[in-house]
């Protein structure tokens, strides 16, 4: 929208945070380089920027870190629960106290808007550490059984979507539960992690019980292959968590996954339409659509259609793509080169199989990945952007008649992760709510994450719960 | 500052005109107003929150001090108002910092009907418009026809604006056609003798309305009667204006336009005193109804003590050093 109330920028500084040029590998709660001395860069997806350089682990690297991680489970399980809480509650202050720095650094590496990651990303970071601090004692009032037992050392590998949650939302519980893990972080993102490795230093965390390793796909694979590991926790895409299931299969470790989604956001007639705009966009262009539970895929009650549609792209046109350091920015870059050209792709294939595309006027920034909020209309269920994931801040357009022909449509997918639901009629939402096969359905809401609410899909979205006290489950020999 | 009174284009009173229906019984307009779309308390809060962290700095900040500025209703509405005192409002309106001659005049100044004809000379020639609340202002609890002979009292002393108060309790026992009538009829006392109206403001006081679904219902009744300007509260109740009811009337304003081509303006009041507020508000106008709602014709602020902080953040900027307030005049 162009105005004579242009806002001025108004960038957070970088200064609070101190990146170094390069880092290792933490393991046993030191830093060290990689064993073949093999490095490579992070970039800034906003500006192609080298941040850093990190260290690429090997096989030989993931032998010591699970080694460390083994040693350090015999005293940490030990530990009675509220000496382990004592180390939570301490690492949920520090990220606290740190946020500013670490919302910073992560809208960096990511090229997420520092909107989100100083008001959504790392209060939920600390909320995270904070709730399974508050678990770490009452483990036996878990409804596990009177005394479960942790299950050892877990190898956990996280995406680059959301850096730090997805840290938390693995380590946080595992700790809980009087577990050691090995962490691997995207190749793209992993900053953050290892200035969370810091943290665990600060908070005076037991050597080992904490294991950083950095490095591309391969270094998941000998973690997650490794006879050592108990336990595999896996965030990412559905591809990779096939073949870490294989990689799994006929071992003794335990599994969780939690993959792609192509969640079904429906409208009907009688939403609360500003709400439901306001649902849309946070739900799909939230994270630029980097978010494995979006709502991608409107399905709107075609009575309302036109109207929906017009406020819809009204609130478009107010999106404000850019710097995502800048306090006003909505939309930031796209992570890396390689996700948008899939984004590319998968967006001219849905105008080539007839779609409509539709994408409000911004200017994008000349260097860096970006990828202006786009709308496709006239979409079916044949069309590809209504099958697969985008991953991406596009939106799918469907329309329906009836509640049965939604829940058809919304089920109709190879994913299971989320779904939701939009209308003033309370018995409505519940019947849905029971129709619809999603881990998690929100009813005139989109996008909201607590730390006590279990997430987790159905079918090819991937199996087991994090959050919440079912969150426990996966981290206990139950 | 434009003085005149939007009047609605040919097009626009016949898109206007084709809703006479739902007005034409208690029921029709009963049907009408509970068929508009929900409000999601939790969703509209959370928007309202969000349109709230844009940071405005710099260039942005100066215009929309300035801008902040040109669109308060400088308001005394005290028992103890005295003719001295309105002058002395009246000439802050026109001056509002001595020592910074490039600051802008205020929309209005707003006043008891009986301050009316002071501040219409006070004012004469700065194009400050006068506003009275009228109608047994802020109560509202007076027979019609008191109502009616406090507006013509006020428009025959000169009012350019009429702030005129809804019967809450009509509008809260379901009387909605009581109220729609109520609010045609002050229109239609608003008129001039030369054919023109002064402009009419409907106050609903929210607070009192308690629900946002009873809000969206209360501005499009009042637009749909005739209403200039819809307007949250009378600043004279616990709570007023609220970033959440304000969102709400501009997004009820924006689908009035869409639906019959007419433009009304949107006024909180009450409980606004910082630059800071003030520039949420600004921005909620502009990410919400855009820059045709961003002036004074279409947004007001209402405000006794607003002015004195924007002038204070407009030396701020001007010199790079907060002042303190007695760089700012008392009244």
């Amino acid at each position: 929208m162009s105005s004579a109330f242009e806002y001025a920028p108004a960038p957070e500084s970088r200064a609070v945070v101190d990146i170094a040029p390069s880092y290792g590998l933490f393991i046993d709660g030191e830093f060290a380089d990689a064993a073949g001395g093999k490095v490579f860069k992070t970039v800034s997806p906003a500006n192609e920027e080298v941040l850093s350089e990190v260290a690429q682990a090997s096989a030989e690297d993931v032998d010591r870190a699970v080694k460390a991680a083994r040693k350090a489970f015999e005293k940490w399980s030990a530990l009675p629960g509220a000496e382990r809480a004592k180390y939570l509650f301490r690492i949920a202050r520090l990220i606290q106290e740190r946020s500013r720095e670490l919302a910073v650094l992560e809208s960096l590496d990511n090229g997420k808007p520092i909107r989100e990651s100083r008001d959504s990303d790392l209060p939920l970071v600390a909320a995270h550490f904070f709730y399974y601090a508050g678990w770490a004692d009452k483990l036996g009032h878990a409804g596990y059984g009177a005394d479960p037992k942790p299950l050892g050392v877990a190898g956990q590998v996280i995406p680059w979507n959301f850096p730090l949650l997805m840290l938390a939302w693995k380590i946080a519980p595992a700790l809980a539960c009087g577990n050691t893990v090995v962490l691997k972080p995207a190749e793209t993102t992993p900053l953050s992690a290892l200035f969370f490795a810091d943290i665990c230093r600060q908070a005076g965390l037991p050597k080992g019980v904490v294991n950083i390793l950095t490095g591309d796909g391969s270094t998941g694979a000998e973690l997650v292959a490794h006879p050592d590991v108990n336990k595999v926790a896996f965030t990412g895409s559905t591809e990779v968590g096939k073949a870490i299931a294989r990689t799994v299969a006929g071992t003794d470790k335990k599994l969780t996954l939690e993959l792609g989604g192509k969640a079904a956001n429906i409208v009907f007639d009688d939403a609360p339409v500003d709400q439901a705009v306001e649902g849309i966009v946070n739900g799909i262009f939230f994270n630029q659509g980097h978010v494995c539970c979006a709502g991608s895929r409107l399905l709107v009650q075609e009575s309302v259609q036109d109207e929906l549609l017009d406020a819809l792209k009204r609130r478009m046109s107010t999106l404000r793509v850019g710097d995502p350091l800048d306090k006003n920015t909505d939309i930031g870059a796209i992570n890396s080169a390689e996700q948008l050209a899939r984004i590319k792709a998968l967006a001219d294939a849905g105008e080539s199989e007839g779609a409509e595309r539709w994408a409000p006027a911004c200017e994008l920034p000349d260097s860096g990945y970006w990828f202006a909020p786009t709308l496709f209309t006239g979409v079916t269920q044949a069309h590809r952007i209504a099958q697969e994931e985008i991953f991406g801040p596009v939106l799918s357009v469907l329309t329906f008649r009836t509640p049965e022909e939604a829940v058809a449509k919304a089920n109709n997918t190879p994913y299971g992760l989320s779904a939701g639901v939009w209308t003033e009629k309370g018995s409505r939402i519940l019947w849905m709510a029971n129709k619809l096969r999603a881990g998690i359905v929100w009813s005139n809401t989109f996008n909201k994450f607590d730390p006590a609410s279990p997430f987790g899909g159905y079918k090819e979205s991937g199996f087991g719960r994090e959050g919440g006290r079912h969150g426990l489950e996966a981290y206990l020999d139950v | 500052m434009p003085t005149t009174v939007p009047a609605y284009g040919k097009e626009a009173a016949g898109r206007l005109a084709s809703m006479a229906d739902v007005t034409a019984s208690d029921g029709a307009l009963r049907r009408f107003l509970h068929g508009l779309p929900g409000v999601d308390a939790v969703g509209l809060q959370a928007r309202a929150a969000t349109l709230g962290t844009r940071s405005i700095k710099t260039t942005a900040k100066a215009y929309a001090i300035d801008l902040a500025i040109s669109m308060i209703d400088l308001t005394t509405l005290e028992g103890a108002d005295t003719p001295g005192k309105v002058r002395a409002l009246c000439a802050k309106g026109i001056n509002p910092d001595p020592l910074d001659r490039t600051t802008p005049k205020v929309a209005a100044i707003c006043v008891y009907p009986d301050m009316v004809a002071t501040a219409k000379e006070a004012l004469t020639g700065s194009g400050i418009h006068v506003a009275s609340v009228a109608t047994a202002f802020p109560a509202g609890r007076a027979a019609l026809p008191v109502k009616l002979a406090d507006t013509r009292d006020a428009v025959a002393a000169g009012a350019d604006e009429i702030d005129m108060v809804i019967d809450r309790g009509a509008f809260l026992s379901g009387r909605y056609l009581s109220v729609f009538e109520e609010i045609k009829q002050v229109k239609e006392t608003c008129r001039r003798e030369d054919g023109s109206y002064a402009h009419l403001k409907v106050i609903f006081e929210t607070g009192e309305l308690q629900t946002y679904d009873n809000v969206r219902r209360v501005s499009w009744l009042a637009m749909l009667a005739g209403a200039d300007f819809i307007k949250t509260s009378t600043g004279k109740v616990a709570v007023n204006a609220t970033p959440p009811v304000t969102l709400l009337m501009l997004e009820a304003v924006r689908d009035f336009h869409a639906t019959t081509g007419v433009q009304v303006g949107v006024k909180p009041a009450g409980g606004i005193r910082t630059t800071k507020d003030a520039l949420k508000y600004l921005v909620m106008v502009n990410e919400t109804v855009g820059e045709e709602w961003l002036t004074a014709d279409w947004f007001r602020f209402g405000a006794s003590s607003l002015l004195n902080d924007l002038l204070m953040q407009r030396q701020k900027l001007g010199t790079g050093r907060y002042s303190g307030p007695d760089y700012v005049t008392v009244d």
